[in-house]
């Protein structure tokens, strides 16, 4: 089974690199863009054949590894 | 006293820092990643570099390797953890110190000597240094301290803050922060102060054919704090 996770970073922290490419938007003429954020997305093909369970364990690799929840937050996509 | 460098895939200070505590009277020891088990230290080193090729978030992959758990137990039970550069950035990933080391802020490499004032010399790593303003190297992508605002108040009201960007008098201003970090902070402590991580290197500036000796200031007096 595959899952999806999309890790962004949380509202109040500062991103450089989402900021540059808003400006470089800008400058190539897509000029109503309000904020560019920039995350990370990762596909996750476990073994594990139960939704729940396999969702649960994506959530502990998450908080253990894939996010550093200080900054970030992570958002597990419902597997097809 | 012993210490020992911790090497990653992807150290590049690790005999740097090696060289460093040998000249001013440490026995160390090199341990691998994969090791288990820590040999008896007095002192662990994180070094600096690009473990495991910065992947994820710089020291991520580091803080989950085999030896992290021996160094963890270790500095939860007291002893004497610094981590430099990389190796701040490892410590930030396993929780030991508080915040995360994000983006510099102008998305630059940043490779020069700074000036960092040092905040407090009530604890085993700055006592005795005889300057209040170090004069050291500073090398990294990812340097620019962040922690929440509840974090901070927790860091100020235990006076965690290590050292701070200053200038060569030791004011510090904004104009004198390399790369962003919240008050200017270039490394903090753990709450008890056995843990310590900084961005610059101390290791790189102990020889008066490197750009400074500032780096001795801080190693000289380390042995003597220990014991």
């Amino acid at each position: 089974m595959k899952i999806s996770v999309i890790i962004t970073l949380k509202k109040d922290v500062l991103d450089p690199q989402g900021k540059v490419i808003h400006q470089t938007l800008d400058g190539m003429g897509f000029d109503d863009v309000n904020e560019v954020r920039q995350g990370k997305y990762f596909e996750i093909d476990t073994k594990e054949t139960d939704n729940d369970k396999a969702k649960a364990k994506v959530e502990e690799m998450c908080k253990k590894l894939l996010a550093n929840l200080v900054i970030e937050n992570y958002k597990i996509i419902d597997p097809k | 006293m012993k210490s020992s460098v911790i090497t990653f895939p992807g150290s590049n200070c690790d005999r740097d820092m090696d060289v460093a505590l040998k000249k001013f009277g440490f026995k160390n020891k090199m341990v691998w990643h994969a090791d288990t088990e820590l040999p008896k230290s007095d002192l662990v080193v994180l070094p600096g570099g690009f473990s495991y090729g910065d992947y994820l978030r710089c020291g991520s992959m580091a803080s989950k390797s085999k030896i992290m758990q021996s160094v963890i137990n270790f500095a939860n039970s007291g002893g004497m953890v610094m981590g430099i550069c990389n190796g701040f950035q490892i410590l930030v990933e396993t929780g030991l110190v508080p915040g995360v080391l994000l983006r510099n802020k102008y998305l630059e490499f940043i490779c020069k000597n700074v000036f960092v004032k040092i905040n407090d010399k009530k604890n085993k790593y700055f006592k005795k240094v005889d300057n209040e303003v170090l004069e050291l190297h500073i090398a990294h992508n990812e340097g620019n301290y962040f922690c929440t605002n509840d974090q901070l108040k927790e860091i100020e009201d235990n006076n965690q803050i290590a050292i701070n960007y200053c200038d060569e008098n030791g004011k510090i201003e904004d104009q004198f922060n390399p790369n962003g970090s919240i008050k200017n902070i270039a490394g903090i402590f753990n709450k008890e102060k056995n843990v310590l991580g900084m961005m610059p290197h101390p290791e790189r500036m102990i020889d008066k054919s490197l750009s400074g000796e500032d780096g001795s200031l801080f190693f000289k007096h380390l042995i003597n704090n220990l014991k």
